[in-house]
């Protein structure tokens, strides 16, 4: 289907809100995308007529819901391009799935010395995991900074992997600075080096750039609330080899073959990793969040969605006293900025106040806000239904902020 | 410009983020506690000097939005040489004020400067950015040396 914004927005009701006789200009996308009727009419339908627990169908609606469910792990691997559906673990988001790999993954990897490399630009989500399992491992933590042009230094990148590195986990795209990091061939380089990779893809997936087998990492993870579908629900996916040798993260009902008190066999892969009930109507809400941004072309859709980003930074680039982080040359998704004068939070009241809606502060990546020297950064985030029209409303609020502070 | 806005950054706001008073470190000071807000990243450091339960010399240093250093700078003001019963009091009228219903002009006859920070009742995310001095300031009397707006004091 052509991409067209106009009808694209129809899609979205909360688009049409007014915020204090404000159109809504919703512009926080990187923190949570908002939801088309399809989604909200999946969730009502699915918890209408279909709910019920999975796996244990011996009724009618058990077999309904245990269809929805794995029918939504089949929509993800198609999304994804998983190698096999049964590589694809629901997780509760983006964080559970990275605290999965970490501490499964991790601890029996992970031996004292060894190193786990991480980017200067990560979301605390893909730190504090790793520091936790590197505390239980004797692992050490290395970082690759990221340079004056907001991308990582990919000379440092080179010297930094070696003998000892065992893990590399690196944001697909920054959300802080929507930098578009060069996954591809830094994970080529890493896999060289016999490097096991996850890619966060948390700002990734949401531009339809969540091809695992043309990315060549190990593993890929993603939210479902960033990408339209409901929260409370995400994505691990792992090179089944992988996850075959990766121990339970929870234990519980769902994952096992067969318990006693004297030892307990687990099933395989993946509910292995999915004890106790899932998220059965999030993972149907996401199934249709997923089919209905594949009904577009994606080259379009990142098209339009290139157009307004691009437009967003040029016009913030004409205004005086803003200095903008998103330096990179490849970007996707934000704009972080400071005003001259005016912090951060200041800057989100003011907007807000104009129907503008978006982030302020450090974004939960406080290493990266310490390495700009800054410690907070205003941020407009875009998702495919944003139009140039909103970053005018954006830059109008802007001005009036200046205003009010001069 | 909508009249929220107008009487959130009022001029005394705008001013004292401006120029902030007693902006600097006291070296010799008997007491100082480090207030954090994490969610947003405001940081604001208070110094005191207490002598025979009196505050002699207060300062603070920090980083953070105008609602939270214009906070910490008038509170600085209003405190030097204030009892620490006087010090409670007001802090329980900075409190008072952010909960309460009157409105600004009454406010402003009653406590005086500290009620330029009445407009932040109308925006309620914003409360911790008015509140953190005083509570940095509240833990430094009870000798603890950092504060979080995410933990009880």
């Amino acid at each position: 289907m052509n991409f067209d914004v106009e009808t694209v927005r129809r899609d979205f009701p909360i688009l049409s809100t007014l915020v204090r006789g404000k159109q809504l200009c919703y512009l926080d996308n990187a923190a949570s995308t908002q939801k088309p009727q399809v989604v909200i009419d999946r969730l009502r339908d699915f918890y209408s007529t279909e709910n019920a627990n999975i796996n244990r169908g011996i009724h009618h609606l058990g077999e309904l819901a245990t269809d929805a469910y794995h029918g939504a792990r089949r929509t993800v691997a198609d999304f994804i391009n998983a190698f096999s559906e049964k590589e694809v673990i629901f997780t509760a988001g983006t964080t559970e799935s990275i605290n999965l790999v970490a501490s499964s993954w991790g601890r029996t990897h992970l031996k004292k010395g060894d190193e786990i490399l991480l980017t200067g630009m990560e979301h605390h989500a893909n730190i504090v995991p790793w520091q936790i399992v590197a505390e239980q491992t004797g692992a050490l933590i290395k970082v690759i900074p990221v340079n004056e042009s907001s991308e990582i230094d990919t000379e440092a990148f080179d010297s930094l992997i070696g003998e000892r590195t065992r893990v590399l986990a690196i944001c697909q795209v920054s959300n802080s600075l929507g930098t578009l990091n060069p996954i591809k061939s830094i994970i080529a380089k890493a896999k060289a080096a016999g490097v096991t990779t996850l890619v966060d893809g948390a700002q990734g997936a949401p531009h339809l750039l969540a091809d695992v087998q043309e990315l060549g990492c190990d593993f890929y993870v993603f939210s479902g609330h960033k990408i339209y579908g409901p929260t409370g629900i995400g994505v691990l996916w792992g090179r089944a080899e992988l996850l075959d040798s990766m121990p339970p993260y929870k234990g519980g009902g769902d994952m096992i073959q067969r318990v006693t008190f004297e030892k307990t066999t687990y099933k395989g892969i993946p509910q292995r990793f999915e004890a106790g009930t899932p998220n059965i109507g999030g993972a149907a809400g996401l199934a249709s969040a997923i089919t209905y941004v594949q009904q577009f072309d994606p080259e379009e859709l990142r098209a339009h969605e290139t157009d307004v980003l691009e437009y967003a930074l040029a016009m913030l680039g004409d205004m005086q006293g803003l200095t903008s982080y998103t330096r990179a040359s490849k970007r996707a998704g934000a704009v972080s900025f400071t005003l001259d004068g005016i912090h951060p939070h200041d800057i989100a009241t003011i907007l807000d106040r104009e129907g503008v809606a978006i982030r302020a502060g450090n974004h939960c990546t406080q290493p990266l806000m310490q390495s700009m020297g800054v410690n907070a950064t205003a941020r407009a985030s875009f998702a495919m239904y944003n139009t140039k029209d909103e970053v005018d409303q954006l830059v109008n609020a802007i001005k009036k902020a200046y205003d009010l502070f001069s | 410009m909508s009249d929220d806005l107008v009487d959130l950054y009022q001029d005394i706001i705008l001013d004292h983020n401006r120029r902030p008073r007693n902006s600097r470190k006291i070296h010799t000071a008997t007491h100082q506690s480090e207030g954090i807000n994490p969610l947003c990243g405001d940081e604001v450091t208070i110094y005191l000097d207490l002598l025979d339960e009196r505050i002699t010399d207060i300062s603070f240093q920090g980083q953070g939005c105008a609602i939270s250093q214009a906070s910490a700078s008038l509170m600085t003001e209003m405190l030097k040489g204030l009892d620490l019963d006087e010090t409670r009091q007001h802090s329980k009228i900075l409190h008072d004020l952010l909960n309460s219903e009157e409105d600004a002009q009454d406010a402003l006859l009653k406590y005086g400067n500290l009620a330029a920070l009445s407009g932040v009742r109308k925006f309620p995310a914003r409360v911790k950015c008015a509140t953190l001095a005083w509570h940095a300031l509240e833990a430094a009397l009870r000798g603890k040396d950092s504060i979080s707006t995410e933990e009880e004091l």
